[in-house]
């Protein structure tokens, strides 16, 4: 159990039944009146962010997760599948609960499945991963304002902009925490 | 960098402010001097605190930390000390932001014979002076406000501070037990950055240990000054019966007692004389703040505990 004074930025709590992280937090207190810890919390499964103030009598429980290194094995319908490489355990998250990282998985990609009281709750991709261009209109020079990008298209179906250069079939390096083009892999 | 190196090249950084630290420590005590106050030290580990409902004191093998020198000021005023003042470090369990530290700078003074009208007057002399000694002029400018130090600064009522600034009345933010949320969000932030500002007449049931008015007993002489949204001094005519003390002091450990926190002891077999007076705690690391335009409260001190 935590009290307001444990309170800090990173902290994760259970609001509700859900886990939330703290995201921001700020302490105030008048001279001689009662302490304010006011929070803001990001809900960990569906990434709503909201704003808490709680005082010192207030108490918390710690929100129970844990973070497994997985395998993403397959796509069927909206469920993706997720394998522990020791155990062989498999575990399914929907869309939803995948999110944007839709747009980086590639079968045998490990990534880190999150999970709440025992229940896989959303992944962290790895910051860097590599894909596959599979679509490039040829481009001409001046065809458009931004002459220097091109959108292309990657294994994942994910729409991209990337330097003029690139083209179909090569590979190249996106980060996932910004969804933008990083390099071109030579292989 | 190793963790000396970086603090090193810290307190570099700091040593201007370090050096006007000094010198309005040295100005503060030349101006009680020519008024005549003794400077005094009391002791910092107590075996008694003065109960709070809303500050907890650190507690150590021999004793509890002080949170203010105000008991034994007042014990020192009981004995005939008259007009006294005193800088010290307090500690205060938990008080860590911007512009709180668990272990901070006051300057705590006591002048008898006058009500806390005359010490708000005291305490703008005071704050004039040091700038007007520092800097020449009577203005500073804070966080890219110029505030104007001349005098007299406002005064206005908690009760028309609410009325101004929050929408909602401080009665209903009592009563619907929102004070602090309304003072600390809607009321602070507009108070004192054109000129400061003593926000004055407090409800009895926020009294600390003021008197109460003799015509209106509902409402408490105990003022706090606020320059640039922050709070600066809190002061008050001080209630100089025993026996309505110790009943306050009850009713704070009465409080911790419903919050579920600990009860502190205070002196019961104690009697306090104290004389027909007035008192005012003073931050002096958030005065220096104002003065050297700062921020944070850990840009004014010389280093924390938590970064040696």
């Amino acid at each position: 159990m935590y009290t307001a004074s444990d309170l800090r930025k990173g902290l994760k709590i259970v609001i509700d039944n859900e886990p939330y992280i703290i995201i921001d937090f700020q302490f105030s207190k008048p001279g001689k009146g009662q302490a304010l810890y006011r929070c803001k919390l990001r809900n960990m499964i569906t990434g709503v962010i909201v704003d808490k103030t709680y005082r010192s009598i207030d108490t918390f429980q710690p929100a129970d997760l844990e973070e497994r290194k997985m395998q993403f094995l397959y796509k069927q319908d909206d469920q993706y599948c997720f394998m522990d490489m020791e155990t062989y355990e498999q575990v399914f998250l929907n869309e939803d609960q995948v999110g944007d990282a839709k747009n980086f998985l590639t079968d045998n990609l490990e990534v880190e499945v999150l999970f709440f009281e025992g229940k896989p709750i959303g992944i962290n991709l790895p910051n860097f991963v590599d894909l596959k261009v599979i679509k490039s209109d040829p481009w001409v020079k001046g065809d458009s304002v931004s002459s220097n990008t091109k959108p292309v298209t990657l294994e994942t179906g994910y729409i991209i902009r990337v330097p003029t250069f690139i083209e179909e079939g090569e590979k190249i390096r996106v980060d996932t925490r910004t969804g933008e083009y990083v390099t071109r892999i030579k292989e | 960098m190793s963790p000396g190196l970086r603090n090193r090249n810290v307190i570099k950084k700091k040593k201007d402010v370090l050096v006007l630290r000094a010198k309005i420590l040295d100005l503060i005590r030349l101006f009680f001097k020519e008024r005549e106050f003794i400077e005094v030290e009391t002791p910092f580990i107590l075996p008694y605190i003065i109960p709070e409902a809303y500050i907890d004191p650190i507690k150590t093998e021999v004793g509890y930390l002080h949170t203010s020198p105000e008991l034994c000021m007042k014990m020192l005023l009981g004995l005939g000390c008259n007009n006294i003042f005193q800088i010290c470090k307090c500690f205060r369990k938990g008080e860590r932001s911007k512009i709180h530290l668990p272990e901070f700078t006051m300057l705590e003074w006591y002048h008898v014979g006058i009500d806390y009208n005359k010490l708000m007057e005291e305490c703008e002399l005071l704050i004039r002076n040091i700038c007007y000694k520092l800097f020449n002029k009577e203005k500073i400018n804070y966080q890219g406000n110029e505030v104007d130090l001349a005098t007299p600064w406002n005064r206005i009522s908690l009760t028309n501070a609410f009325e101004k600034y929050a929408n909602i009345s401080l009665y209903e933010a009592v009563d619907k037990g929102i004070f602090e949320e309304i003072l600390v969000y809607k009321v602070e932030p507009k108070l004192g950055f054109k000129q400061p500002v003593f926000v004055k007449d407090y409800p009895a049931s926020m009294a600390a240990l003021a008197k109460l008015q003799d015509h209106n007993p509902n409402i408490a002489e105990r003022f706090e000054l606020y320059i640039c949204g922050l709070e600066i001094a809190n002061g008050y005519t001080e209630l100089t019966d025993m026996a309505e003390m110790k009943k306050r002091w009850e009713t704070e450990n009465q409080k911790r007692t419903q919050m579920g926190k600990c009860v502190y002891p205070f002196p019961n077999g104690y009697k306090i004389n104290i004389p027909d007076c007035s008192g005012v705690a003073l931050g002096i690391d958030r005065l220096i703040m104002l003065f050297s335009d700062k921020d944070r409260i850990d840009s004014v001190v010389s280093m924390l505990s938590e970064d040696i």
